[in-house]
């Protein structure tokens, strides 16, 4: 009896616990779906193939997860050991019986009544694991930390003031004893940062300003008292390299959005890529995808870290399909430029020179009477995560194809109000499509397109069962093949899909999720 | 128990003594009046026509707004939209900027509206003797091939209206784009597209039945914007047919 009760507490300390070795080795138990993006790398692929090219198409619901809010619903899962987390938005965090859905736990806690959100929806993207305690951020600018077992909060955290319109919609990135949170507030005139907080204690252990102020390097590239309200928020979770404890995470549009003039100069480090010492919050190397952009092309997209051939040489690389069209290599440890190709339709920049700064046409800023510019301002490709195939040696991302007409108007900042400046006149309806586009990782050429009715905003997950699951905004969630992007199974959920998928298993039975119109939908083989 | 009684009285009181609501109208300038035309013919006219008078979106251009009763409720529109229609948030106009619109769009119905030539009562048997309702529903009759005509003279301005019967293949209207899909077994359905995804398609022939593909099983699928099932009536209706049409189609407002 003794002996059980010892085993019991043994199995209550084990279960669940997620060291952050595990984390670093999170490709070995592909029934476990760890961090945001699957591993460290970012690459949204699993080792997992019981469900495969030759069998998806008698995948089928096993059970749905119904939230009550009506919000969009964008968690992407994390599973740890038979057990699901995910957030529900406006501000909760829920604990899944990952095998039939029912719920074990939940945390929320009301949204305060002058919480106002500037520039995206009242949601929440996921949460991060790390030992015996959940990971999230909050619209109200808190971090949370909560007890894996129970959902109890072992601490709260302020990160900002959410009255200027700061906000936290990313799931954050848990490393080795540090939880990384970023900040939501680029159209309220927010001077951007990433933070790092102590996971045991919510002790905030440093700052890395995405606006550096006067004095400081890249401040030349700001003017008089522009920098304050800089924005550079960093809304999506980034990638870690733990050989080179090196933290890489994107950066949103300068503020304003559309209206440049009071901002002159590239305005560092917006629009950027950021690699930073884990340890200090050091700058260790940036990249400026769109250097004083007028377009809100956030570069807020997933970093992906892989080893390609370019030019003939193997490289270390971060790749990054970014919201101006352009596809990116980046050496990894020093952030050259390697490479870059459009992989959707621009009429914005005549090409990318050799430093890798684009060759802007003229004409393309927004004006009163309107610029019609592609892409859109939502980019072709947004916040939905991008997947990697390392067997297939495909860059997988959902295009959004639509032009714009970009109006420029006037901004005064006043706090916790809209600071953009202007905005667009979207040309949608049959005038625009989607597409998921496999590309090439060394060269960005296209290898196939899968077309889409509308232009996304959900992600991919790729699998070694040779399958790519995607979303799309009529409901469709689908499987396509991931050499050929033949489609090979589809099912209507019966409402839009704004999420990323992701799959484990549970009992060797594996499993595929989705966030989907108001549930929560796992699919698995008969 | 006394403490309840004081505030269940205490609340009605308090309903009582609000603030009648403010016209956030009241104080425009000329100068707001003329950004608001600038930021309308920018951002609102694509739907709406330059002067208001409707297209894609509905006609401003009347004393009485279907969605906005009064001032606030105007300002509550643009900013938020109208779900289910193609009316979106504006969430790209900042406060002032709203109400330089909505003033705008207030002034638009103040203009006296361009008298109509043509009589409503001989459009309305020309509409009956053409068999309009053979496709058009107007106050709960006629058939539903072509969008419902009820309140279509709140939505659209004479312009538009006209411009339709003249040429219906211009600017087909969302939801009504023309589809013909062929089968493998070599079955043709023409009609309009009801709904699309990414795999599947549901067409409405022209006797009003649905029929639903999966795009898998189509050899053939063909979508057409630029063409309309409806007849051009340029060369068949005389320029004061015409306008006697027209004028009946405008006079429909959803009065019952």
């Amino acid at each position: 009896m003794k002996s059980l009760a010892l085993l019991l507490v043994l199995a209550a300390v084990l279960c669940a616990q997620v060291p952050y070795e595990r984390l670093t080795k999170a490709e070995s138990e592909p029934q476990n779906w760890l961090t945001y993006s699957g591993n460290y790398s970012a690459h949204r692929f699993s080792r997992l193939d019981q469900i495969a090219a030759a069998n998806v198409a008698h995948l089928r619901p096993v059970w749905m997860y119904q939230v009550k809010n009506r919000e969009e619903f964008e968690t992407s899962p994390i599973v740890v050991d038979g057990v699901m987390y995910v957030t529900e938005a406006p501000m909760a965090v829920t604990a899944l019986d990952a095998r039939t859905g029912r719920p074990l736990w939940n945390w929320q806690r009301p949204i305060p009544r002058d919480l106002k959100t500037l520039g995206f929806g009242p949601n929440n993207r996921g949460v991060a694991i790390l030992g015996d305690t959940v990971f999230a951020g909050t619209l109200d600018s808190r971090l949370v930390a909560l007890d894996a077992h129970s959902g109890a909060v072992r601490w709260e955290t302020v990160v900002a003031d959410y009255k200027t319109g700061h906000s936290i919609t990313v799931a954050p990135l848990a490393i080795n004893g540090k939880v990384i949170t970023g900040i939501s507030g680029g159209e309220a005139g927010i001077r951007g940062f990433l933070d790092a907080y102590d996971a045991k204690t919510g002790k905030r252990l440093w700052r890395f300003w995405t606006v550096p102020a006067p004095g400081e390097p890249g401040s030349e590239t700001w003017s008089g008292d522009s920098w304050k309200t800089g924005g550079g928020p960093t809304w999506v979770t980034g990638a870690y390299d733990p050989e080179r404890n090196l933290i890489y995470w994107g950066t949103g549009n300068p503020g304003p959005d559309w209206n440049g003039d009071v901002r002159p100069g590239d305005n560092l480090y917006t629009c950027s890529l950021v690699a930073l010492d884990a340890d200090s919050g050091k700058l260790k190397w940036h990249f400026q995808f769109t250097p004083h952009d007028v377009h809100d092309w956030d570069a807020t997209e997933i970093p992906v870290l892989l080893d390609a051939t370019v030019r003939g040489r193997e490289r270390k690389v971060v790749a990054m399909a970014n919201r101006n069209a352009f596809y990116y290599l980046l050496d990894r440890d020093t952030g050259e430029f390697l490479h870059a190709s459009p992989y959707a339709r621009q009429t914005w920049a005549k090409g990318i020179d050799d430093r890798g700064r684009p060759e802007v046409l003229p004409n393309t800023a927004p004006s009163v009477e309107g610029t019609l510019v592609y892409p859109s301002l939502q980019g072709s490709t947004n916040w939905f995560s991008p997947s990697y195939n390392p067997l297939a040696h495909l860059f997988y991302v959902a295009v959004r194809e639509m032009g714009s007409y970009y109006f420029k108007g006037e901004a005064k900042y006043k706090p916790g109000t809209f600071f953009y400046g202007g905005g667009e006149h979207p040309l949608d309806g049959d005038r625009a499509y989607g597409a998921i586009r496999a590309l090439d990782v060394s060269t960005g050429k296209m290898q196939w397109e899968f077309r889409l009715q509308s232009p996304p905003w959900a992600g991919v997950l790729s699998t070694a069962g040779g399958v790519v699951f995607g979303g799309s905004n009529e409901g469709n969630f689908y499987a396509l093949d991931a050499v050929t992007g033949k489609p090979l199974w589809e099912f209507q959920v019966g409402g839009p899909i704004v999420a990323n998928p992701v799959t484990f298993a549970v009992d060797g039975k594996q499993y595929v999720v989705i966030a989907a119109g108001h549930a929560l939908v796992a699919f698995g083989l008969n | 128990m006394k403490i309840f009684f004081i505030w269940a009285l205490a609340l009605p009181l308090h309903l009582c003594l609000g603030q009648p609501a403010e016209d956030p109208l009241r104080a425009l300038t000329p100068a707001d009046l003329a950004n608001g035309k600038r930021l309308f013919g920018g951002q609102c006219a694509p739907c709406h026509g330059i002067t208001g008078g409707g297209g894609k979106g509905a006609n401003l251009a009347v004393p009485r707004l279907k969605h906005a009763a009064d001032n606030q409720e105007l300002v509550a529109v643009i900013r938020g939209g109208i779900e289910g229609t193609g009316m979106l948030e504006a969430w790209q106009l900042n406060e002032s900027e709203l109400i330089q619109v909505a003033g705008y769009v207030r002034s638009l119905g103040s203009v006296a509206a361009s008298a109509i030539p043509g009589d409503p009562a001989k459009g309305r048997a020309i509409y009956e003797a053409r068999g309009c309702s053979g496709c058009h529903i107007v106050a709960g009759n006629g058939s539903s091939l072509g969008p419902e005509l009820t309140e279509v003279g709140a939505r659209r301005g004479a312009a538009y209206l006209r411009k339709k019967l003249v040429d219906p293949s211009e600017e087909t209207p969302d939801g009504f784009v023309i589809a013909r899909a062929v089968t493998h077994d070599a079955r043709e359905v023409r009609g309009i597209r009801v709904n699309e995804d990414s795999f599947t398609i549901q067409i409405k022939d022209a006797a009003n039945r649905f029929h639903s593909f999966r795009k898998s099983e189509l050899v053939q699928l063909e979508k057409d914007s630029t063409r309309s099932l409806m007849p051009a009536f340029a060369a068949t209706l005389s320029p004061a047919e015409l306008d006697d049409l027209v004028a009946y189609l405008a006079s429909l407002r959803g009065d019952r």
